[in-house]
């Protein structure tokens, strides 16, 4: 079994985090630099005066560049500290909080009482978003950073509460009494809450109406309203798709993206974190379903929108992010890609990428031995979401570690699922040589006898074709056959030339070059 | 004086579906004893819910000690009824591995890899040496034969009655009966193999017949046509 343990933190997370315990930095909670006092200031009054771009550019930007600057390796300054610049607003300081505990969970190891403390603050801030009045326009990438956020600190404290055998009596006489911090059905039913309140689903089904704009403004109100709850709602159902990913419940996480149509550009588009988190999520949860020819579409599309836009995010504080997820999901494109080879679907450029980084793992996959079996365990293993258990522990038995659970079962059952398919590379290949061939005449080349043939047949029928959303048949396979008593016909599928377009596009074009031959004129 | 009177109260004190109860509630604990209910009504009416049972698993998976074995097996067994679909898998996916450990879910799991894998004889084999597992839930033999005759129809435009015989496991007078009822509504035709008994041609689909298969890449969509409208004038 590969080695797992692999980080799955937030833009920023150092290598190694040295401890919080902030006392030997010279870290004093109560000291506010002026740069801070100003930043919170400043903060304070775009929000108010609902200045969208300012608050962007604050927000990514100075943010930032302070945090690199002045608290690389300490907190930002408490909430007790800046708040009486705000008015000490309630809701303010709440955003603070959450951005305090989002930086030190990137820079520093959080303790358990300040993973209780950052839960805390997100039922606070989520109630007031639920129940208060807010009327503030927050940019979207801070909205997607709060449940991009929050499932990464949920996901966090899992693997943390997991990992029982060093804990210490105080420890576990906390996560005793703060049993509800983190509790799984806190989480998705805050998630879920914030998808129902928001009526996102309506929205969006209201759009395609007409009688109603949401995409077509980002999500923004620019009718004096706040587009806090709405969009929260919106990213929420991507929050969901990766918290039912890292439980291991894949046609639930789908079923939660549903009113997204990804077919189509979305709001989940405008922020770059959120769009490639959607991908990856929806492509490994049709993987596991082992509907690979979507799989493969979807991550074809955004690792090459991802080719040719990654250097406009160059300084981007998820920048290291986009580019380890980049490379998980090339690690699921040879995964899928072996196991369907529908090299058609892929575009040239992702394609030539992908050879570089797998094609010689990727010919050993084809191969039916323990090599080839490794290979498919270290790319799972690499490229796979990081799986939790949600079920708190047992305190009074010995206490053992049990992080690795959700992802060994999750890992063993594709293993089993690659072994129940690896058969079918051979068959392939043989089949590509033929257009008819007897059934003895290729259980001989197999070396198998007829009946096993049949039933290696009968596997490679069943598992290139897939049962979608709606319960159709869809076919996976690039290359089909049938069988007529014992004759084996095989049609493969080629593409289509388009001759037509071709055509059109040089009618069009000679006939530009006839009208710009037509103005010289020749003295 | 039971019935009359308790029928409306019933209808009175569920006034939701379990359907519509999982739809608003996806993540409440308390529904848990509801949604056990109706995995054995599932079983005993013969129909079946994929969305509740993965919420009754998912709440199994949340607090593993209101877990009930019995429960995880009809819905396993009832998840591979439902077949081609990979409902199987997804219910797997969400039972911890020491559970899978224990007896009957081996044996289940067995059972699933032999109809992945196309391997009748063995599936057949197998179940009849489980039978207290899947005779406790009606309508499994009638859905496994559903899907056999599924993949006999991707894969073959005429197979050979032994093949057929073996993969829904009906022989003889009893196939014969199957048979012609096969051919009466399904679309079925027997026709002589050369000198080795039957062959029955099996319903044509774009997957036995690729050639059927639409081809949409052909056409030239009409507004393509029209950008040289002007040229072509």
């Amino acid at each position: 079994m590969a080695n797992f343990d692999h980080d799955d933190a937030p833009p920023n997370s150092a290598a190694t985090p040295p401890p919080a315990s902030s006392d030997a930095l010279g870290y004093d909670p109560n000291f506010v630099p002026d740069s801070v006092k100003s930043f919170v200031v400043h903060l304070y009054r775009h929000i108010r005066e609902k200045n969208v771009y300012e608050i962007h550019q604050m927000y990514e930007t100075s943010f930032q560049t302070l945090s690199e600057r002045l608290f690389k390796d300490t907190p930002w300054p408490s909430v007790d500290a800046v708040a009486h610049y705000v008015d000490n607003d309630h809701v303010f300081c709440l955003l603070y909080r959450e951005m305090w505990f989002r930086h030190l969970y990137a820079r520093l190891s959080p303790t358990l009482k300040q993973r209780i403390d950052s839960w805390d603050n997100y039922c606070s801030l989520f109630q007031v978003v639920l129940h208060g009045v807010v009327n503030m326009q927050l940019p979207n990438q801070w909205l997607w950073d709060m449940v991009d956020e929050f499932v990464y600190q949920f996901q966090s404290f899992c693997q943390y509460r997991a990992k029982m055998k060093n804990k210490t009596e105080q420890e576990i006489a906390l996560l005793t009494q703060f049993d509800q911090a983190w509790n799984v059905y806190g989480v998705l039913n805050f998630l879920q809450a914030l998808v129902e309140k928001s009526m996102i689903v309506q929205i969006l089904e209201q759009e395609k109406e007409g009688l109603e704009q949401f995409t077509s403004t980002d999500g923004y109100d620019y009718n004096g309203g706040s587009n806090v709850l709405k969009v929260l709602g919106y990213f929420s159902m991507v929050g969901l798709l990766r918290v039912h990913c890292l439980l291991g419940d894949y046609h639930t996480g789908l079923k939660c993206l549903q009113p997204i149509d990804i077919s189509q550009q979305g709001v989940y588009t405008s922020v770059i974190g959120s769009h490639i988190t959607t991908i990856y999520h929806y492509g490994f949860a049709n993987l596991m379903l082992r509907r690979y020819v979507e799989a493969i579409r979807e991550f074809n599309k955004i690792l090459l929108y991802i080719y040719k836009t990654k250097q406009y995010h160059q300084k981007s504080p998820q920048y290291e992010q986009i580019l380890k997820k980049n490379e998980q999901m090339y690690a699921l494109l040879a995964i899928c890609l072996s196991l369907c080879p529908q090299v058609k679907l892929v575009e040239e450029t992702v394609n030539s990428q992908l050879r570089e980084k797998y094609g010689e793992k990727m010919i050993r996959m084809q191969r039916y031995d323990d090599e080839a079996f490794a290979i498919y365990d270290e790319l799972f293993s690499y490229a796979c979401p990081k799986f939790i258990t949600p079920s708190a522990p047992s305190f009074e038995e010995p206490l053992v570690n049990y992080n690795q659970d959700a992802y060994r079962l999750q890992l063993k059952l594709f293993l089993y699922e690659v072994k129940q398919q690896q058969l079918l590379s051979g068959v392939r290949t043989f089949l590509k040589v033929y257009s008819t061939i007897s059934l003895g005449k290729l259980a001989n080349y197999m070396e198998v006898d007829e009946p096993t043939l049949r039933t290696i047949l009968m596997t490679y029928k069943h598992k290139t074709h897939a049962v979608d959303g709606d319960g159709k048949i869809i076919s996976n396979a690039d290359l089909d056959f049938y069988i007529d008593d014992d004759m084996i016909h095989v049609v493969e599928s080629r593409p289509a030339k388009r001759y037509g377009d071709y055509f059109l596009r040089q009618i069009v074009k000679l006939e530009g070059v006839i009208n710009d031959v037509d103005r010289i004129k020749l003295e | 004086m039971g019935r009359e009177v308790v029928q409306p109260q019933q209808q009175q004190t569920v006034p939701y579906t379990v359907e519509q109860l999982v739809a608003v509630n996806p993540y409440n604990p308390d529904i848990l004893p509801d949604l056990e209910n109706y995995v054995n009504e599932q079983v005993s009416s013969q129909t079946y819910s994929l969305d509740a049972n993965l919420c009754l698993l998912r709440l199994y998976q949340f607090e593993p000690e209101r877990m009930s074995t019995q429960i995880v097996a009809r819905i396993l067994v009832k998840a591979l009824m439902a077949m081609p679909a990979p409902d199987f898998s997804l219910c797997l996916f969400l039972i911890p591995e020491r559970v899978q450990m224990e007896e009957q879910f081996k044996t289940l799991i067995v059972l699933s890899h032999y109809l992945e894998t196309g391997r009748f004889r063995q599936f057949w084999d197998e179940a009849a040496k489980s039978r207290h597992i899947v005779e406790a839930v009606p309508g499994f033999e009638q859905a496994i034969q559903a899907y056999a005759i599924h993949v006999l129809s991707l894969t073959y435009q005429k197979v050979p009655r032994p093949v057929l015989a073996e993969a829904i496991n009906i022989e003889g007078l009893s196939l014969d009966k199957f048979l012609e009822h096969q051919v009466a509504n399904c679309g079925w035709i027997l026709e002589k193999g050369h000198g080795r008994g039957q062959l029955i041609v099996l319903p044509r689909s774009e997957f036995n017949h690729p050639e059927l298969k639409k081809n949409n890449a052909d056409g030239i969509p009409f507004d393509h046509i029209a950008r040289i409208f002007p040229i072509l004038g």
